[in-house]
């Protein structure tokens, strides 16, 4: 059905992503803060960001590195923090244009992230190669970037600043989740269900010392189970029309 | 620490991060037919991101009382529907000011 490169849908992909990729300017410039701050090279802490392109994972694994952890455990920590990309991949699958061979879906798959999974799930209709990769494209240059700045400034720059962009990151997941939940009461109760869900686990004894990976992936399991039960989406066969619906 | 042991963790961590990613995308090419999970996997990405805000962003800054404006202010700037490039740097001044504030009195 569609030719194999699509200039406009990857032009609309980039429009997409662009916001995603100046947010991710402050936190990946934190990171590479961090780790220059470390001891890593400038060149090693944007090759992090470019071969993990996550925010969560690396900046665990990083630390782990810099604290002269055992492989195993640096390996561990980093998986079951991107566990949750897994249930992310699952859903996006399901909106991919069929025609897409493997190849081009094994490029995807190492740009979805946490903003960029959002951002194509609230996007109508069918997923196209070109489009995807246009999403991706500004991200990894923001990604990267911030990285290298940090890495670069790392030692001058006042400390309130490094602080205070700390927030970033679940500043923009506030902005990605709050308007689709002040329009639907399914989503409001999903998303309050598994914050409830993940204080729970983070503030009785019980639960000690479970990673915060773990935690997101049994939030996210119960929260999103309960929802489905309760308020099932209706069948369309019309993949377009499936994302306005309930919103 | 010596950097060929850094750049080894490093392509570990890249490995254990694309394999969640790829996995069910080469694995999963058929449509999943049961609503049931449709609606699930539909609801996924509000329930993850959810989570992975609260409670942690009352620990992201310097303390608790300017994470919490850094906080009002984010929640504010979206439901106003604001692009995530203002929430972001709205919720980032909010915090540095609080902070100087703070510092100050």
């Amino acid at each position: 059905m569609k030719k194999n490169f699509n200039k406009n849908e990857y032009l609309h992909g980039l429009k997409r992503g662009y916001p995603i990729a100046l947010g991710y300017i402050p936190v990946s410039f934190t990171f590479g803060l961090m780790a220059a701050s470390g001891g890593l090279p400038v060149w090693m802490a944007v090759f992090i960001s470019f071969t993990n392109l996550t925010s969560a994972g690396q900046f665990a694994g990083t630390n782990l590195i810099l604290s002269g952890a055992g492989y195993l455990e640096i390996t561990l920590t980093t998986f079951i923090i991107n566990i949750r990309y897994m249930l992310m991949s699952l859903s996006l699958t399901q909106r991919f244009d069929k025609a897409m061979p493997l190849s081009k879906r094994m490029i995807i798959a190492y740009g979805i992230t946490d903003e960029i999974f959002s951002v194509a799930s609230m996007e109508r209709g069918i997923l196209t190669y070109s489009f995807l990769l246009g999403l991706i494209t500004g991200p990894v240059f923001g990604w990267t970037t911030g990285t290298f700045l940090g890495a670069l400034i790392c030692t001058s720059l006042p400390e309130g600043f490094s602080s205070a962009m700390g927030i970033a990151l679940y500043a923009m997941f506030i902005a990605i989740i709050l308007p689709p939940a002040k329009n639907s009461k399914p989503v409001m109760i999903i998303v309050i269900l598994s914050v409830a869900i993940t204080c729970i686990i983070k503030y009785v004894p019980l639960f000690n010392g479970m990673s915060s990976g773990f935690r997101t992936i049994i939030a996210t399991i119960i929260g999103a189970g309960i929802g489905a039960y309760l308020f099932p989406i209706k069948e369309e066969k019309d993949n377009s029309k499936q994302k306005g619906e309930e919103a | 620490m010596k950097l060929e042991r850094a750049f080894l963790a490093i392509i570990l961590m890249a490995l254990v991060t694309y394999i969640p990613r790829v996995l069910p995308i080469a694995i999963f090419q058929k449509e999943i037919k049961s609503s049931y999970i449709k609606s699930f996997l539909h609801y996924v990405p509000f329930a993850v991101l959810g989570s992975l805000t609260f409670p942690d962003i009352f620990t992201s800054t310097g303390n608790l009382v300017s994470a919490i404006c850094g906080t009002l202010m984010a929640l504010w700037l979206s439901f106003r529907e604001k692009s995530l490039v203002v929430v972001a740097i709205g919720a980032i001044l909010t915090v540095y000011i609080t902070e100087i504030i703070l510092i100050i009195f």
